[in-house]
């Protein structure tokens, strides 16, 4: 128990298409505690997904990580085998998707494929999967799990898919739970339903997790800390209420100021100007100065260097932190 | 205010498509599930002159559904949608064109072989609203008032990012000159600095042209931002509609109560948990609606009546309808 669970140094995730070099992940870094909870924000095209997909090798070609270095509990991903990676997913990394309808395989019941999880890594005998099964459902809040085992994905509704997908994770207690969207694709009173879940599963059982999402409100709900992506690079990190109470960098804080909820009803939101910048022909400087208030000649001509970790804004004329 | 677009007792059902491989599964044996689906039960709602009303509740509550037959788009299955007074699909003076919708997909809503500058000017030119040597200096003259630059007429959908598509779609359902501007889930689909942009662009428009919106999204929050009067729909039925501010201040039905609970807030400071709160259950299948009142089966306050009796749409002293025995 000695260092963070998990280390990304430098990672740099491209795909390499016939128009050109899509470098989706620029030089990001930062390291993640046991238990923690990482909230990583971002609008799409930010890289926040790729980051998530590289961290366990499931990146497809045309894309590849071409530099950095994963450490997971002191042992480098990067590079590593598939059949070893094989062995670390699922056990102790699991991932859970947007879409739970894409992650199920509708033509299996549910009791099948958690058990078919359990045996991939347990040796253990059918009738032992199936109980750990029915037990893992339970904990994330189905109802009659042991009889809900013979059911068909189809059989259940978004909400309570979402919740097998997360307790398919949960079956060999993880180190680590990367979660892209979990909520998006559910209805608000299942989406609360959910955290609630996931907040209090991580408190419990000591599993650090990835929260990957463009909803700031839901990470300020769950996160310990946060990461603001933009452009495949980390812009802004930090406690994540000291990062939403006064954001540095100029894209969080307007990032925050678009929500409506910043702002009295029927009142112009703060919008930011422009939109994202194609990851193919990004500006020379910093990525975001075409859209930035602060801009001046420094940022369209030199990329902002990353300030060592803590509190950290990639920008070379931060905001007052409060 | 005047009452501009009325619904009135609309109730809209879905009878299953049965098709081939349904009937095999019957004849050998299977059940096959006919029952139709009743999206929207007897709802009657008034869109007045120059507000606009917001439309929430969660999927599958029919917000969509109502939302297109006060477009016009839908003929209710029982109940009448009536503009200023009159069936706009019915007899000679066909007006659904003084309705105008932006939907969610601006993907969808555009012909991928069209250029915008067509698809802008297509609806205008065959309503005679103007002359096909007009048009593209009306098409200009809205690519402009969007935010995009006039020289975009000869593109096509595919060459623009969403909110730049949501941006054509919002033009070229005002170039129309509609009384009534149905959006359904207009921003959903956009990221939140565009949604910003997008939001601020009606908020602009809709003060410009004194326009009369429906505003239907699942975005507690956006339709707070935008909204003047707020309908919140559960199961097909309106079940508490009121002046927004109320409603969001103090929401009396306990649907809306926890709705508005269990979005999750921005927490700046203090506990994370307190920042929202789920309500317990799911939701009921439209197919077999519970008795009684729909929500009774997720209702804290629910007693022997709520599971009996449906509780009628009532107004209360500051205005506000609310269907539900003890609110």
């Amino acid at each position: 128990m000695s260092g963070p669970l998990l280390s990304v140094r430098d990672l740099r995730t491209h795909f390499l298409t016939r128009a050109g070099v899509v470098k989706a992940v620029e030089g990001v870094s930062f390291a993640l505690d046991r238990g923690e909870i990482l909230g990583l924000v971002g609008e799409s095209g930010s890289g926040k997904s790729v980051t998530g997909f590289s961290l366990i090798g499931l990146v497809d070609p045309p894309g590849h990580i071409v530099g950095g270095s994963i450490r997971f509990d002191g042992q480098e991903l990067v590079g590593l085998p598939v059949q070893e990676l094989r062995r670390l997913r699922g056990r102790r990394i699991a991932m859970v998707f947007q879409d739970p309808a894409a992650t199920l395989n509708p033509v299996l019941t549910i009791g099948t494929q958690m058990t078919l999880a359990v045996r991939a890594h347990d040796g253990v005998s059918e009738r032992a999967a199936r109980d750990l099964a029915a037990r893992t459902l339970t904990r994330v809040g189905i109802p009659e799990a042991a009889a809900r085992l013979d059911a068909y994905p189809h059989e259940f509704s978004g909400g309570m898919r979402q919740r097998v997908a997360i307790a398919t994770a949960l079956l060999h207690g993880p180190d680590l739970i990367i979660a892209d969207e979990p909520t998006t694709a559910l209805d608000v009173s299942i989406q609360a339903q959910i955290l609630a879940e996931m907040r209090a599963l991580a408190k419990e059982s000591g599993t650090a997790l990835i929260w990957i999402s463009h909803d700031l409100a839901t990470v300020s709900s769950l996160a310990d800390r946060v990461l603001v992506m933009y452009a495949g690079r980390i812009v802004e990190s930090g406690p994540v209420g000291a990062v939403l109470r006064a954001p540095l960098h100029p894209y969080t804080r307007g990032l925050l100021d678009s929500l409506p909820a910043m702002a009295a009803p029927g009142q112009r939101l703060n919008q930011i100007p422009g939109s994202t910048p194609s990851l193919l022909s990004l500006p020379p400087g910093c990525p975001f100065a075409p859209r930035c208030p602060r801009a001046t000649e420094i940022c369209r001509t030199d990329p902002p260097r990353v300030e060592p970790p803590g509190r950290l804004a990639l920008c070379h004329h931060p905001l007052e932190a409060a | 205010m005047s009452e501009v677009l009325t619904a009135a007792s609309v109730t809209r059902r879905f009878a299953p498509r049965i098709t081939l491989g349904d009937r095999i599964a019957a004849a050998l044996g299977a059940k096959v599930d006919r029952r139709p689906v009743q999206a929207v039960t007897d709802v009657s709602l008034a869109v007045r002159k120059g507000e606009t009303l917001g439309l929430v509740g969660e999927s599958g509550c029919g917000k969509s559904t109502l939302g297109r037959m006060l477009a016009g788009i839908l003929p209710p299955s029982a109940g009448e949608i009536r503009l200023h007074g009159a069936a706009p699909m019915r007899g000679r003076h066909k007006t659904t064109t003084r309705i105008q919708t932006v939907f969610q997909d601006p993907y969808a809503s555009l012909n991928p072989r069209i250029r915008i500058g067509e698809a802008i000017a297509e609806g205008p030119v065959a309503h005679g609203l103007v002359t096909r040597a007009a048009a593209p200096a009306m098409v200009a003259d809205w690519l402009r008032r969007v935010g995009l630059d006039p020289a975009y007429a000869t593109r096509f959908p595919h060459q623009f990012s969403g909110g730049q598509r949501q941006r054509v779609a919002i033009a070229r359902a005002l170039a129309m000159q509609p009384e009534v501007l149905v959006c359904d889930e207009p921003v959903a689909s956009l990221d939140v600095s565009i949604q910003a942009q997008i939001l601020n662009l009606f908020l602009d428009l809709r003060q410009e042209l004194g326009l009369t919106c429906l505003f239907i999204s699942h975005d507690l929050s956006v339709v707070r931002h935008v909204s003047d009067r707020v309908a919140v729909m559960y199961l097909g039925r309106i079940v508490e509609i009121g002046e927004a501010g109320r409603i969001y201040a103090a929401p009396r039905h306990p649907y809306t109560q926890g709705l508005l609970a269990s979005v999750p807030k921005l927490v700046l400071s203090g506990d994370p948990a307190a920042s929202f709160r789920p309500i317990p259950g799911e939701l009921p299948s439209p197919l077999s609606p519970p008795a009684g009142c729909a929500f009774h089966p997720r209702c804290a306050k629910a007693t022997d009546l709520c599971r009996q009796e449906r509780p009628p749409l009532s107004p209360r002293e500051d205005g506000t309808l609310v269907a539900c025995h003890h609110a």
